[in-house]
């Protein structure tokens, strides 16, 4: 008996397609549980006192945003919801205008929002661990003006920031390097300040040795599925949610795929095994 | 007016994606033309937001506006400017000296925090007591963590044949490794498909309108 | 002369930092702060570097009419435009040198920099990379084999990861008593990941850690010199 016949890729390039597009359109509704990584996230932002600052670096690009943009998005509003003052960076240049359209999509739900007072977006840096490592010596020379040429010493959300005393907490959204690792080697480890992050599925196993008893990273968001958790958590079903059940249909595809190639390699060693006899 | 492009920009949205998905069909000058697009409109952005982000807030405006204050920053000025030698290959071999700047400060930088980091807190991230834990699934999966954490290091130690204890903590090492690996495999297939989730969420939502976006 | 004088602008460097690290005060403490702000504004030189290395590189593919060329030719002129727009109009509320552009960002919605990135850059690149879930699909189709005891634990535990991380394996395995929760598959999922993926990603970072700690006291000390280049 000869080899099984290996199916056209681009058939099964179809398969993966209609795959997630039919469950985007005919939804199924499957239950989502929350995980511990997500609750600590969760759990820091929610402890934080009102007035109090924290600082988001949005170090991704377009390609990440359908599992980073719904975290940012839920994180930022959660933050807002608790009166905590956003201070966005980027350490990717794109991240700059990631933060401009969380901030459209979310400016209808907030009008009392100030630029200045309640956010600011100081831009792009490059650099990566030596800025931050700067950032935390002298915040003020790294970030002289914000995105839009204004001078931090005007914007009173800048007060007393100096350095990464005065800051909450740190979260980095991150698609790979510089990302979350820098900000707990620096934010966390140099300079004692609370640290998480969100990021995607491809580097969140290399994050986990992070989340420990010393707490190098409180909590971790890794993927559209601690997307759509957090989403859960905070009452608000977004685009996270609504991608989970075609996630779900996706997954089982290749696991059927995974499945079905297995069997045909096991048949034909068999196969093979009894010929040679 | 405003309606109209921003229409058109949907449009151009949908337009570019099938020109980039048709590429799994075969390779075709369709897919060429958006893939170079892309890469000429990167680069752009690159360009512009490093002059506007870095070098006009932290270079030119310091030296304009306040120059007795700042006139040491001339000197990255100029290594920037040796930097940009690299271009010519006659003057190529001026740009080692900002490079050596880079060089210097990296490592010295990345000696003090992967030594704090990766391995001092991870060593004493190991050093835990695995029977402190809540019920004995946490007992288990603590003495896991301790035993795969130092059969995995031994793995990497390669100065010495993987023979009698070492060999058999090794092979240890690699069952851990490779438990490490299917997950990552897990992590990525998801990542994956929530980037064509993306994709088809504005195709069918924000193109078509079939789906609530 | 060439070379000397790099490595032991290296070597002076490196040290101000560490020991900036240990004696935070003068003159230690603000070189290496000093230093700090010198890479940020020598990466932008270096950013900027890669960009016009790119515009060379395709400026001699078309001169010499290389496979492909009128493709590069797309390349440039996009390069162009986009650095054009950022620098006539600016980007966001940044001025560029004609100001904020009102009556352009009034006709487009957006500055035409911004309108460029939003409407063609990020569905490029978005998409470019959701190519890689049908690829992803058809490689585990193809080399996703268990025939060791090795690659069947990579196997399983991509599997048991894989549902886990759905609400498909909630749905499965919802039905599971409170005695047996342990077996429910996100708490399966949830423990690979919090106990021996996290032990063998752990054994790369200190090894890699250990690694680059090498390297970094290598360089500093000049016995490693291939970033210099040749002669």
């Amino acid at each position: 008996m000869g080899k099984s016949k290996q199916i056209d890729r681009r058939w099964l390039f179809l398969l993966i397609f209609f795959g997630v597009a039919l469950p985007l359109i005919f939804t199924i509704g499957l239950p989502l549980e929350t995980t511990k990584n997500v609750q600590m996230v969760y759990d820091l932002v929610d402890s934080m006192p009102k007035g109090s600052k924290a600082l988001i670096s949005f170090d991704y690009d377009p390609a990440s945003m359908p599992e980073l943009h719904p975290m940012a998005k839920a994180l930022v509003k959660h933050c807002f919801d608790k009166d905590i003052n956003l201070i966005f960076t980027a350490m990717w240049p794109m991240g700059v205008q990631m933060v401009d359209d969380i901030i459209n999509q979310l400016k209808d739900d907030y009008p009392d929002l100030n630029y200045g007072e309640d956010y600011v977006n100081l831009g792009f840096k490059a650099g990566a661990m030596i800025t931050i490592q700067s950032m935390g010596k002298n915040f003020r020379e790294v970030f002289p003006k914000d995105m839009n040429g204004n001078s931090i010493d005007e914007l009173p959300i800048m007060d007393g920031i100096n350095n990464f005393s005065n800051i909450g907490f740190v979260f980095s959204l991150s698609a790979g390097a510089p990302g979350i690792k820098e900000w707990v080697q620096i934010a966390h480890d140099a300079y004692g300040r609370p640290t998480s992050g969100g990021c995607t599925g491809v580097s969140a196993p290399a994050m986990l040795p992070y989340i420990n008893e010393q707490k190098q990273l409180t909590g971790l968001l890794a993927g559209l599925k601690a997307a759509a958790e957090y989403e859960l958590l905070i009452n608000t079903p977004g685009t996270a949610t609504s991608g989970m059940d075609a996630q779900s249909i996706a997954h089982l595809i290749i696991l059927i795929f995974i499945a079905i190639g297995n069997i045909n390699y096991w048949r034909d060693k068999k196969a093979g095994k009894k010929g040679g006899k | 007016m405003e309606q109209f492009f921003a229409t058109l920009g949907i449009w151009l949205g949908a337009l570019f994606t099938f020109a980039i998905f048709s590429f799994l069909y075969k390779d075709n000058p369709f897919y060429k033309t958006a893939e170079q697009i892309f890469v000429g409109l990167s680069a752009g952005y690159w360009f512009v937001y490093t002059v506007f982000s870095i070098l006009i807030p932290n270079l030119y405006d310091p030296l304009t506006q306040d120059f007795s204050t700042n006139w040491i920053k001339i000197i990255p000025a100029i290594l920037g400017i040796m930097m940009l030698m690299r271009l010519i290959p006659k003057t190529e071999w001026v740009s080692r000296f900002p490079i050596s700047v880079v060089i210097g400060t990296t490592s010295g930088v990345f000696f003090l925090r992967y030594l704090k980091s990766d391995v001092l807190n991870q060593l004493t991230a190991t050093m835990i007591n695995p029977f402190a834990g809540e019920n004995w699934v946490i007992v288990i999966g603590q003495i896991m963590l301790i035993v795969g954490t130092i059969c995995g290091v031994i793995y990497f130690y390669f100065s010495k044949k993987h023979t009698g204890v070492l060999g058999v903590s090794a092979k240890i090492g690699i069952y851990f490794l490779m438990v490490s690996f299917g997950a990552a495999f897990g992590y990525t297939a998801m990542a994956r498909i929530s980037l064509l989730i993306g994709r088809l969420q504005f195709l069918l939502g924000d193109w078509l309108g079939i789906i609530q976006p | 002369m060439k070379r000397k004088i790099p490595l032991l602008i290296t070597f002076t460097v490196g040290i101000i930092l560490i020991i900036s690290e240990f004696i935070p005060h003068k003159p230690f403490g603000q070189l290496s702060g000093e230093l700090e702000i010198w890479f940020l504004i020598i990466s932008g030189f270096a950013i900027l570097l890669g960009q016009l290395s790119l515009f060379k590189v395709n400026i001699l593919k078309i001169k010499y009419k290389q496979r492909d060329w009128q493709f590069y030719t797309i390349t440039l002129i996009s390069f162009i435009i986009m650095v054009t727009l950022g620098f006539l109009w600016g980007t966001g509320k940044s001025a560029g040198m004609l100001g904020q552009g009102e009556v352009i960002s009034n006709i487009l919605g957006y500055k035409p920099f911004d309108y460029l990135f939003h409407n063609i850059y990020q569905h490029l690149q978005a998409t470019m990379f959701s190519l890689l879930a049908f690829f992803i699909a058809s490689a585990a189709y193809r080399a996703f084999i268990g025939r060791t005891v090795e690659s069947n634990l990579l196997l399983v535990s991509a599997v048991l990861v894989m549902l886990g991380n759905t609400t498909l394996g909630s749905l499965l395995t919802g039905w599971l008593p409170e005695s047996l929760n342990f077996l429910h598959l996100p708490k399966i999922s949830e423990f690979i990941m919090t106990f021996p993926t996290t032990a063998g990603q752990r054994a790369i970072m200190i090894g890699a850690g250990l690694g680059i700690i090498g390297s970094s006291l290598r360089i500093i000390l000049g016995i490693e010199r291939s970033y210099l280049g040749g002669e």
